[in-house]
């Protein structure tokens, strides 16, 4: 059984082994191996041309990472907490994802931004945040989050292989969810979600952290005699809808459920396209479960700010009342 | 890094020295009245530690070591000076007058500030390495403006030197010969990444290309900070523009609570560093020239205890925030959304308290 935070140490190893254009840099990402320990011992093994222990500068970490790129490297990114990217929002969203576009395709960018997020872990301010639209929204980057080690494992070398910047969202609520690993193969591509459990009466989208707290939801709808389809999008752009379709076309009830503040958020962008696709087969709207449009509460404060059980079977409640 | 050109006042030997740029004039109660500040700031801290580790705060960051560049800095403004603090700065709130329970609020996880800035001309600590060089920056403009005789303390880190906020703070105020002090506290350490990690030249020499005078001091002597701090202050109430001070100092603990330091450093560096100790000097000092006896350090002891006992009991009953304040405070004007999402809410919970569970 492996961390998901052992599963993406282990998951960069094997790709600074098998690439020697590989790199890992960020701050504290050295000798310290990261605030959450995902880089630990890589510095010793590869040394630090490769695991680059940076000044304290986001902005400065993802300029150069781009500079690096150009020069044929895959730098892969540590921002050591969600709502410190900020000060590199502009390199990422201005520069990192329009390069290829402007350069007709001349120029890859295969530079990946890991990125742990969420809240839950009783942290102090900009230590929560779940700011994955921001980068949805932005054309030319490519946005995954894993839910499980075995993913956390994989989609980190699928994300360093691509040509294209991935912003790589790690829950790190989840870092210490335990699971086995299957070193032989990968069982999905990285742009593809994932039905986790089959189920008939309503569909639970979920990414990321959440995708727990959506399980531990069908479980108790079980018990209730509801059948809950609980899916793991994995990939937030692109979004992989097809089998979300199917899904809806079967139960005809659909919850979306995520940390991140619902206005505008990936739920609204999955409601629209349900909608869309699947109009006449919908029992009821579809709902989405979420973090309030507020900025993110005090540790205090958390548990009421973080979508849970209880909200959920709430929702879908409703979307039964339907 | 070598020391070179570190103003001292106070050896750590406890010898009082002279600098002729920075002549101290300061009386034997001021001195006595430091050595009280130092201690009282350093038994806030070991409390505030304590509380962490007996789970009643959610994390602590240590000001351990660096009390004397604080206090120092933090003596040097006068009332109307406004600081701007990063997470660290226990020593300054001291100086400034903010209650020490008020400190432990963010870091108990029962709000985001918990004081109001303008009580004491202190702002909220500020997580985000480096932005808040530029808030008082801009703030050091619009004293400009006022023509008032006051100025701007900015504090941060080794490690913030290299955020892009900072050098653009050094240049605006540059620019502008903005009345603020830049006051570095070098303590070695930007978590696990050593000073060299950042810089390859003194950070005071910056200043120079910046164009504003830069000074390196020994941040654990708390006389030459004072004298440094006061000397900057009154070039930017002169009209004369920034000052980049770097108090030379060391972070005693570890960064924070969840920091382990055995994992980067040397235990010998914490060794030799404590016996450059900002308390201990003061301490000999006034020990040796007889301008303190037993009674005054014991009084002080006593004193710092009642404070630590009355901070823990302060906070162990510090209420809870109400649900509601996750909504309150968001918008100084009513926002719909978050009006909709608060009665939703109140009215969810609502239907808990009355045995409506599914
Ligand atoms: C923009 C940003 N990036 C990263 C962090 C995480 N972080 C918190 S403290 C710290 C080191 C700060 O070092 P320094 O400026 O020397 O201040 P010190 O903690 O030593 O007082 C880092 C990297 C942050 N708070 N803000
Ligand atoms: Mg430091």
């Amino acid at each position: 059984m492996i961390t998901i935070g052992k599963a993406i140490n282990m998951g960069l190893r094997r790709a600074l082994t098998e690439d020697p254009k590989v790199l890992v840099m960020g701050e504290d990402v050295g000798k310290l191996g990261g605030v959450f320990r995902v880089t630990e011992n890589l510095q010793s093994e590869f040394g630090e041309d490769r695991i680059i222990d940076t000044p304290l500068a986001e902005s400065g970490i993802l300029g150069t990472a781009i500079g690096l790129a150009l020069r044929g490297y895959r730098p892969v990114c540590e921002i050591q907490f969600d709502g410190f990217v900020y000060p590199a929002f502009d390199q990422i969203t201005s520069q990192l994802a329009k390069m290829h576009s402007r350069s007709l395709g001349t120029l890859k960018l295969p530079v990946v931004v890991r990125i742990p997020y969420g809240g839950g872990i009783g942290a102090v301010e900009h230590h929560s945040e779940s700011n994955e639209t921001y980068f949805a929204h932005t054309a030319g980057l490519r946005v995954v989050t894993c839910s499980n080690p075995n993913d956390a494992y994989w989609m980190i070398q699928q994300a360093i292989q691509s040509d294209d910047p991935v912003i790589f969202f790690e829950p790190k609520r989840r870092y210490w969810d335990k699971a086995e690993i299957d070193e032989a193969a990968p069982s999905l591509g990285l742009h593809e979600t994932r039905t986790v459990q089959e189920g008939n009466d309503l569909t639970l989208i979920s990414y990321g952290p959440t995708v727990r707290t959506a399980i531990e939801v069908a479980a108790v709808c079980a018990k209730e005699g509801r059948s809950v389809e609980v899916m793991d999008l994995r990939t937030l752009s692109p979004l992989d809808l097809a089998p979300v379709f199917e899904s809806a076309q079967k139960t005809g009830r659909v919850v979306i459920l995520h940390e991140a503040p619902t206005f505008l958020g990936l739920g609204a962008e999955i409601a629209s396209q349900i909608t869309e696709e699947c109009f006449y087969s919908l029992d009821a709207p579809v709902l989405r479960v979420g973090g309030f449009n507020v900025p993110y509460p005090p540790a205090r404060l958390e548990e009421h700010y973080l979508p849970d059980l209880d909200r959920t079977l709430d929702a879908i409640d409703r979307a039964f009342a339907f | 890094m070598s020391e070179l050109q570190l103003v001292q006042i106070l050896s750590p030997e406890g010898e009082l020295l002279t600098d002729p740029e920075y002549p101290l004039e300061i009386s034997t109660e001021e001195i006595r009245a430091l050595y009280r500040d130092l201690v009282m700031v350093r038994r806030f801290d070991v409390e505030a530690t304590a509380l962490q580790r007996q789970g009643e705060l959610g994390l602590w960051a240590q000001s351990l070591g660096q009390e004397a560049a604080q206090v120092g800095s933090g003596r040097a403004l006068i009332p109307g000076d406004y600081a701007f603090p990063t997470y660290r700065e226990h020593g300054v709130a001291w100086a400034k007058g903010v209650p020490p329970e008020k400190l432990l609020g963010m870091y108990r996880g029962i709000n985001h500030g918990g004081w109001n800035p303008h009580d004491n001309d202190f702002h909220l600590y500020t997580l985000v390495i480096g932005s808040q060089t530029l808030h008082a920056t801009g703030y050091a403009m619009g004293i400009q403006r006022d023509k008032s005789n006051n100025a701007v303390i900015a504090y941060f880190g080794d490690g913030a030197t290299s955020q892009g906020d900072v050098n653009e703070a050094f240049t605006f105020a540059s620019v502008y010969h903005a009345p603020v002090v830049f006051f570095c506290q070098n303590n070695q350490w930007a978590i696990s990444q050593p000073i060299e990690s950042q810089t390859k030249v003194a950070l005071y020499k910056r200043a120079a290309g910046f164009g504003f005078p830069g000074v390196r001091v020994d941040g654990n002597d708390v006389l030459a900070v004072l004298a440094v701090t006061r000397v900057a202050l009154a070039r930017a109430r002169a009209g004369e523009g920034p000052t980049l001070i770097e108090a030379f100092t060391y972070r005693m603990g570890a960064h924070t609570t969840s920091d382990d330091p055995s994992r980067y450093r040397l235990a010998q560096e914490l060794e030799e560093w404590k016996l450059k100790d900002p308390i201990a000097r003061v301490k000999s000092y006034l020990t040796r020239s007889g301008l303190a006896n037993e009674d005054f350090f014991a009084d002080i002891e006593k004193e710092a205890e009642a404070m630590a006992s009355k901070l823990r009991g302060d906070i162990i009953d510090a209420e809870d925030p109400y649900v509601e304040a996750i909504f309150d405070h968001v918008y100084a004007e009513p926002h719909p959304i978050l009006e909709a999402e608060k009665n939703a809410y109140i009215n969810y919970l609502e239907s808990f308290a009355e045995g409506d569970m599914k």
